[in-house]
């Protein structure tokens, strides 16, 4: 077994074993632990296909940010967010239906692998100087991707500006939270002191 | 380093098994955090693709550019899924997607 094929060995087992891990754990704290284990080992895949750049992308966007969020919303809903045991007559035809696609699914690819597998040989060939480096690749994102890359931007402003909305619109609010709302004299904290004291009061001797 | 030679059609084959396994997980699963981490790895699957094949026809960059806005589409993705299914927890309070009915009644 050469270094290669074993590298691809780990990677792969790691991959679906935290993919199996995602699907079938009970705790979501687990499949979001599985989650992550899957993105390292995609992270090692790109290292091993000469993309050094989407490896260190994905793991600060995927491990770094994705699963973080998933982890601080699982925290934030607390016990609530582990699914209650289903005893829904619809679990067998769901189960079906997944497992019918998904075995369509890999006979479909099964059968074009096998049937490239006659003409090609699939291997990889030897890479030029400087692949999946940050310079090549931003060669071409900025050449060839640019207008892509400018309407990507702005679409992680508008997911931003979205989540804060969806997040923020159905706020349920407490009863003083609600009198704090109304009242615009207690919403910055504390009645509002009059701004002329009356001249009963007594006043602090300036120095 | 050494050239990890590999052939494409491995990689093909393993991203399917991962695109199935996030498939049937979001199908079978009714929890809607774990029904998101499904898509997640679906993506995951796809760019898996993206880049092997960029690896067999290494005159250009365009398979691992595209993975790099998959990855973006993903971020904007769970950022604003994640604020929904917030949403939906203030409502129903549950992650149970057959909860998600309103629109039924």
């Amino acid at each position: 077994m050469t270094l290669g094929s074993a590298f691809f060995f780990v990677c792969s087992i790691t991959c679906i074993a935290g993919a199996l891990t995602t699907v079938l754990a009970r705790n979501p704290m687990r499949s979001a632990l599985g989650l992550l284990l899957t993105i390292v080992g995609i992270a090692g895949f790109y290292l091993g296909l000469n993309a050094q750049f989407l490896a260190a992308i994905q793991l600060i966007v995927y491990a770094g940010t994705v699963v973080v969020l998933y982890v601080f919303v699982l925290m934030l809903l607390g016990a609530d967010a582990t699914e209650r045991p289903t005893t829904s007559r619809s679990t067998l035809a769901r189960l079906l239906g997944g497992v019918g696609l998904a075995s369509v699914l890999m006979l479909l690819v099964y059968r074009s692998v096998s049937a490239y597998s006659q003409s090609n040989t699939g291997e990889m060939p030897k890479v030029p100087n400087g692949f999946g480096t940050v310079k090549s690749v931003g060669e071409h994102l900025f050449s060839v991707a640019v207008v892509p890359f400018e309407l990507s931007t702005a679409l992680l402003i508008v997911a931003v500006v979205g989540a804060i909305a969806v997040a923020r619109s159905g706020t349920k609010r407490s009863a003083q939270t609600a009198a704090r709302w109304t009242s615009p004299g207690t919403y910055f904290g504390g009645p509002v002191e009059p701004r002329h004291e009356p001249s009963s009061a007594v006043k602090e001797p300036t120095l | 380093m050494t050239q990890l030679s590999l052939h494409i059609q491995e990689y093909v084959l393993l991203a399917a098994v991962l695109f199935c396994i996030g498939g049937v997980g979001f199908l079978v699963r009714r929890n809607v955090l774990i029904q998101l981490m499904c898509v997640e790895l679906m993506l995951n699957a796809t760019n898996l693709v993206l880049v092997a094949f960029n690896r067999l026809y290494p005159e250009s960059m365009t398979g691992q550019v595209f993975a790099f806005f998959v990855i973006a589409v993903a971020a904007a993705e769970a950022a604003v899924g994640l604020a929904i299914v917030i949403g939906f927890f203030r409502l129903r309070e549950s992650v149970h997607s057959d909860d998600a009915d309103t629109l039924r009644h």
